[in-house]
């Protein structure tokens, strides 16, 4: 549960976090000469614009770009660090893309934050963007019938620049390499169960941002050592100003105050879902390869017997698994919740 | 041409959207309904030049002068004014007019609403309530509206606004409503007749009505409302129009996936309309004119719906901990999604105690939840509804919301659970189910000694194994103890359990499950207790304090 700190407490971390933020924004600058810009793509000015980081995505894109334009998104940005697999093309050849290219290291950016935080404060101020990886797929209350922009209208006239959804991760029934999606298709058709309760929170005061954790991940791979689960907190969706920095992956922000997109008297606001396409057939072969380059999120050590284990294309399938039905089935088990948009 | 006029016009004010205006204009048109457009002095030379060109010339459609409407302010009120007035000027036949916005949407056929006024031609639809009982108004003033001074803008000099109000009502600053007016509020979109639009329009006091609610605060939703009362013959105080406000007063917009819902509205427009809602204005403004059936109007379930909506919003949904409600340590809310039943030490005293319980209530009854080295969940299952694991790290990683997890996901079925001092007796999660009002919490002190005396082991180790227990049992009686304690909570000690077991068994069950459930099963056996009192006297002697043992003889 929420408990607030005390006001002088409350201070001294929105003082210490605006230096954070200064210092990761000056971070972000400096990284900027590893970005070469690719193709450059006209954009309007009002456009809902995405920021991905890619790399081998090939089998996705399709999908990818296919969701997020149904969504309303109106211009792509990638970043593409050093593709082998045809993604560079694909995503060059798109109408509605800007594309830059690094050979730099994942890691070393902080899993791709800095560049993210420098394209960003270039491109971005006052427009809503999308921030997303090519395997998470932004769905929200009422999202087949109402596009991107009817939500971000909403969310400005109730002042609230960001939208939370959290990253529910999609899992096949059977062994994880059983069954192949092909390109272009719906990957939720193949990844259609998920784990409807078994998340935990923690408020982070530092931050003021929520810590999920749970899921499937923390069911299988890390039983042991839950405190080492992924992060499933995202905030896909910002009305983006020059003062932000992204301080950990998308799972939090600063300035501060931009976290608190939970309600603490008893109601609810609004949020989506990021749907997580990771375990695809795909993912047994690429836990090899990643395993090898060492770029992972967090202790790259830590995530040798997860890689491991994926290696070895477990069942993530339990009895009590829940197929994946649409947002409304979401909203009813209390993952997502409409907050007030009628 | 005035032959084919119908009798009613329509003033349409716009601001952004001018597609969708347009798009309305042609809907009143075709039904030769004449149409006064304000287009406000913000939109562009060239978009109104647009606007213009995509009409057309149009005998029927007239634009009226243009001025800069800001929401709540007096100028709304003089375009409403400009346009009724050019609308009851060019077209004599007209008997109603009809304000609406370009965000309107009319939901049924223009023939349908011609016809409802034909068969009331003298009545005036405007929502006019008396501002004595306008309760119904959401964020802001309601009588201090007409007798305050407004010399600030509420949107953009807020500080200034609430400065100025706060500094009349200390000097008790008061203005004068003039005479013979009673102030009436309600919303701004109305249908009025020629009778009583002209009367406002020329009355001989005009000058000095707006003189006065120039200065009033949002006097869109007061001028004609209360004129109204002065001039009208035949009031029926209901808006043709729809509108439903968010807790902010703010009007909700309608998108495609409102249209089942808006065809069950008895009113004949709605507001506001997303104008990319692309679904609702080719039904309501070509498609439901080509003979689709109507649908029996259900305004209650309109009604129902948005309630159900804001009380989401506004109350959330109890239990429920997620990445958008996150409820305060103290909030008022309940703090689980479903009641349950704890128990502490009676599977120790009857035999197949869970078994029995699951008989008798129905509910579900788990073992030990808490145990260190897994989840006993019901059956021994792996896990459990919401895909809730049976790992020990994952439970004790958080405790509180492994709890409140299995509450959600299992409501609104009961859980019963065994809890007991040799469980994972964590601090905040014994507090937070003492303070639950959902929780039911029954502790027989001392018990874990019957299961001791059963447990292999030396004595030695059972003596060191009864400090711990004995210690962690006083924790959890403590917090259930507590003057802040909202849970049912009954305790006895061992001996005082003893001297009637049954019925004290009945007394929790009967408030689970009702007497009759209790009648067909009877209460279980009591366990065996044999050596017992040579097991405490062992233990006694061999150095176990006398205060550990003293609430257990019996």
């Amino acid at each position: 549960m929420f408990s607030p700190l005390p006001a002088g407490q409350e201070r001294w971390f929105d003082f210490r976090m605006q230096w954070k933020r200064r210092r990761l924004r000056a971070r972000a600058i400096a990284k900027a000469r590893e970005l070469h810009l690719l193709k450059a793509g006209r954009r309007g000015r009002a456009d809902i614009l995405l920021f991905c980081t890619i790399r081998n995505e090939i089998e996705r894109v399709d999908w990818f770009l296919q969701h997020y334009r149904r969504l309303g998104v109106q211009h792509f940005i990638f970043i593409d660090n050093d593709s082998t697999d045809g993604t560079r093309a694909r995503l060059m050849a798109e109408p509605d893309t800007t594309v830059y290219g690094t050979k730099a290291s994942y890691r070393a950016s902080r899993f791709g934050m800095d560049w993210i935080n420098f394209l960003m404060l270039r491109h971005a101020h006052g427009a809503w963007c999308v921030v997303a990886d090519a395997d998470e797929l932004l769905v929200y209350p009422h999202w087949e019938t109402r596009p991107l922009p009817a939500l971000t209208d909403w969310l400005d006239q109730q002042h609230q620049p960001v939208l939370p959804a959290m990253m529910l991760e999609l899992y096949p029934k059977g062994p994880l390499d059983a069954a192949p999606c092909q390109p272009g298709t719906d990957p939720t058709k193949v990844l259609n169960w998920f784990d409807a309760g078994n998340y935990t929170i923690t408020h982070k005061p530092l931050l003021d941002c929520l810590l999920i954790q749970g899921g499937p991940r923390a069911r299988h791979f890390f039983a042991s050592s839950p405190n080492r689960a992924p992060t499933l907190t995202k905030l896909p969706l910002i009305k983006w100003s020059f003062h932000n920095t992204w301080v950990n992956s998308t799972h939090s922000i600063l300035p501060r105050a931009l976290n608190r997109v939970f309600a603490t008297d008893g109601g609810e606001q609004i949020s989506g879902a990021l749907l997580h396409t990771k375990f695809l057939a795909t993912v047994v072969e690429k836990a090899r390869i990643e395993k090898a380059r060492g770029e992972h999120f967090g202790n790259a050590q830590v995530f040798d017997a997860y890689y491991d284990h994926v290696a070895r294309a477990p069942d993530l399938w339990c009895e009590t698994s829940t197929r994946f039905e649409g947002w409304q089935q979401l909203e009813a088990l209390g993952l997502i919740s409409r907050g007030g948009w009628v | 041409m005035s032959a084919q006029t119908a009798r009613l016009g329509v003033v349409i004010l716009c601001h952004t959207a001018l597609r969708r205006a347009a798009q309305l204009a042609r809907f009143w048109l075709q039904a030769d309904c004449p149409v006064v457009l304000h287009v406000d002095r913000s939109v562009s030379e060239a978009d109104l030049q647009a606007l213009k060109s995509d009409l057309g010339a149009h005998p029927l459609l007239r634009f009226s002068p243009r001025h800069r409407c800001d929401w709540g302010s007096w100028r709304l009120v003089l375009a409403s004014q400009e346009a009724s007035a050019l609308l009851l000027k060019d077209f004599p036949s007209v008997g109603h007019v009809l304000l609406s916005s370009g965000s309107c949407l009319p939901l049924r056929p223009a023939a349908a609403l011609l016809a409802h006024l034909d068969a009331h031609p003298e009545t005036d639809f405007i929502e006019s309530v008396s501002i004595t009982h306008a309760d119904w108004i959401t964020g802001g003033l309601s009588e201090e509206r007409f007798t305050l001074y407004f010399p600030f803008n509420w949107r953009r000099q807020r500080w200034l606004f609430d400065r100025c109000v706060d500094l009349q009502r200390k000097l008790e600053l008061r203005r004068r409503i003039p005479a013979p007016l009673r102030p009436h509020m309600g919303s701004q979109w109305w249908c009025l007749t020629r009778a009583t639009l002209d009367a406002i329009l020329t009355d001989p006091n005009r000058t000095r009505y707006e003189r006065y609610f120039r200065q009033n605060w949002i006097p869109d939703e007061s001028y004609f409302q209360t004129l109204a009362r002065l001039h009208a013959r035949e009031i029926e105080s209901r808006s043709l129009t729809l509108v439903k406000f968010d807790r902010h007063g703010r009007p909700n917009l309608f998108y495609d996936d409102h249209l089942q819902l808006l065809r069950r509205s008895d009113c004949f427009l709605a507001r506001k309309i997303w104008p990319e809602a692309e679904r609702l204005y080719s039904f309501f403004l070509s498609d439901q004119a080509k003979g689709l059936d109507p649908v029996t109007p259900e305004p209650a379930k309109i009604d129902r719906y948005f309630e159900l909506a804001e009380k989401q919003r506004v109350e959330g949904r109890a239990g429920l901990y997620m990445q958008s409600r996150f409820p305060h340590a103290d909030s008022a809310t309940t703090k689980s999604a479903a009641p349950y039943s704890v128990f502490t030490g009676f599977e120790h005293v009857f035999q197949n105690f869970d078994y029995w319980l699951g008989q008798v209530t129905g509910a579900r009854v788990h073992g030990h939840l808490f145990a260190p080295d897994a989840v006993h969940f019901h059956g021994g299952a792996r896990v459990w509804h919401g895909a809730i694991s049976n790992s020990a790290a994952i439970r004790d990683y958080n405790p509180r919301m492994f709890l409140t997890n299995l509450l959600w996901a299992t409501r609104p079925e009961r859980q019963c659970f065994l809890h007991g001092p040799g469980d994972v007796m964590d601090g905040t999660l014994s507090w937070f189910m003492a303070t639950d009002t959902n929780a039911q919490i029954s502790v027989i002190r001392g018990a874990w000694l019957l299961g001791l005396q059963d447990a292999p082991g030396s004595d030695a180790e059972k003596i060191a194994r009864a400090g711990l227990l004995h210690r962690q049992e006083q924790d959890w009686v403590e917090n259930l103890n507590s003057r802040h304690t909202l849970a049912r909570v009954r305790i006895w000690s061992l001996a005082e359990f003893m001297q009637d077991p049954s019925a004290r068994l009945s007394e929790i069950v009967r408030e689970i499950a009702g007497e009759a459930a209790l009648a067909a099963h009877g209460v279980p056996p009591l366990r065996a207790a044999d050596g017992f009192e040579p097991f405490l006297a062992r233990l006694r002697n061999q150095g176990l304090p006398a205060q550990v043992l003293k609430e257990c003889q019996f």
